[in-house]
């Protein structure tokens, strides 16, 4: 296997595989004036969200947490933040400003869209400008940061896509990177299986914490059963029947080797190398932002029926092994491993296609999302606004 | 061709992995884990990703998959049959 990449190396000393300047809005009213800054200025990349305003305790923590994990994503070389009003706009700014990175805020209140929207376009133009000279350079492949979320699942998710993933994350573990999967309701009839392959008795506990409060959330708001939901009516046109199966198939992505380093919260920065649970929503959109916003750079996406998700700022490669999905949506599909379902290549071969597949996306390669302009960027609500 | 596969030889589903399947066909299931093949015959049309009985289950037989629970039988099955949401429920919720 290769074992360097050319990235970025930002400030802070993390690498980075994409160089965008992102206009980042702290609240949905400063969308606007963010978009119009991102169309005056060519080539840098606004995020808007529907969120920020009135929320209040841990949800409003999370909010802060996946602005400011966003912002300081390594993928992104220097931001411009737009808030309705100057007191949370600068709290964003300050988090993001911790990594060295260049960054700049402007409130909206007391200058009005046009003001604020010509002084935010000067300082995006100079980032830009600025940002266009970062050459990329060699970089060992233990300082990739890479994540996993499958979507649209079915059953050859559970036979190829995901064991392919879980084959790729099996080497990668192997190689010191830093690891990420989530989805804790999707663990739902496998959680045992997890906790098993958690490193001791502490990791074991916080991930069976964390599974057992997701739980009793079900029971609380279920009203008869989740079968409407969980699995979706994507899942079970795609041939998937029970949560069980579904979590059997999901976990096929840590494949038979990695270990469960340690369990994270939403949108939190895990603390060094190894295989990180992060307590998430399986919802992609919203799993996927939580994995930007906790400094990963490549995301592995397995896919059965064809989720087409994509997010702004960190690439989605697309692993799918269903025959007819890769024949029909073949636009979305990066690493087609349906060969592994009539014994034409190996697991190991897969695996190996797929880090094939990062590296190149890694030194530079559009992904399929990228290139038809996914940028899913979904905040996660704990709950309703004051 | 490879017409479903399984993850474990004790499993009582197969996974139907091509498009097409028809009732009266005899289908070659690959056992993943064990890199074989083995041979069953199929009674109903099935959908590529749906699930074909490798054995008859009767109503609260635990149904097994990766060599693992993943729900219980609410519905008779007969080997061959199209297993899916109208005779497997989940264990869980």
């Amino acid at each position: 296997m290769q074992t360097k990449f050319r990235g970025y190396r930002r400030e802070n000393g993390r690498v980075g595989v994409r160089n965008h300047v992102v206009i980042l809005p702290v609240d949905d009213l400063s969308n606007a004036a963010s978009e119009a800054v991102a169309h005056n200025v060519k080539g840098t990349l606004a995020i808007p969200h529907p969120y920020g305003r009135l929320q209040f305790g841990a949800d409003l923590e999370l909010h802060f947490r996946t602005l400011i994990g966003a912002g300081s994503n390594p993928n992104v070389a220097a931001v411009v933040v737009i808030g309705i009003e100057e007191g949370w706009t600068k709290k964003v700014v300050d988090g993001i400003a911790a990594t060295g990175k260049p960054v700049t805020g402007f409130g909206i209140e007391l200058h009005g869209d046009h003001d604020t929207i010509m002084r935010a376009s000067k300082m995006a133009r100079e980032y830009l400008q600025w940002s266009s000279e970062k050459q990329r350079e060699d970089c060992d492949l233990n300082e990739l940061w890479v994540s996993c979320k499958c979507g649209e699942s079915d059953t050859t998710s559970g036979c190829g896509s995901n064991p392919t993933v879980g084959n790729a994350f099996d080497k990668l573990y192997a190689a010191g990177c830093t690891l990420l999967f989530g989805e804790t309701t999707e663990l739902t009839g496998g959680e045992q299986i997890v906790a098993a392959r958690c490193r001791d008795e502490k990791v074991r506990s916080d991930f069976m914490r964390v599974f057992d409060r997701y739980q009793s959330v079900i029971n609380r708001h279920k009203t008869s059963d989740l079968s409407d939901s969980q699995p979706t009516k994507g899942n079970i046109a795609g041939g998937l029947t029970t949560i069980e199966e579904k979590a059997l198939g999901n976990i096929q992505k840590i494949g038979k080797q990695c270990v469960v380093d340690g369990v994270i919260d939403k949108a939190e920065v895990p603390s060094g190398p190894g295989l990180w649970f992060m307590d998430s929503s399986s919802a992609a959109a919203e799993m996927v932002t939580l994995c930007a916003a906790s400094g990963f750079v490549v995301h592995f996406f397995p896919t059965g029926q064809g989720n087409v998700i994509g997010n702004p700022i960190l690439p989605v490669v697309k692993i799918c092994a269903n025959p007819r999905t890769v024949r029909t949506m073949a636009e979305h599909v990066d690493v087609d491993t349906s060969g592994l379902l009539q014994r034409e290549i190996t697991m190991d071969q897969a695996g190996d296609k797929l880090l094939d597949m990062m590296f190149r996306t890694a030194n530079g390669r559009l992904t399929a999302a990228e290139a038809l302009g996914h940028r899913e960027f979904v905040l996660t609500r704990l709950y309703e606004s004051a | 061709m490879i017409h479903c596969v399984l993850h474990d030889p004790n499993d009582s589903v197969a996974v139907v992995v091509v498009e097409g399947v028809k009732a009266g066909q005899t289908l070659t299931g690959l056992i993943l884990d064990e890199d074989r093949t083995i041979t069953l015959p199929c009674a109903q049309d099935i959908p590529l990703g749906h699930k074909v009985a490798l054995k008859d289950m009767k109503v609260g037989d635990t149904v097994i998959k990766y060599g693992a629970d993943v729900g219980k039988v609410v519905a008779p099955i007969k080997a061959g049959q199209h297993a899916h949401v109208h005779n497997i429920k989940t264990k869980r919720w």
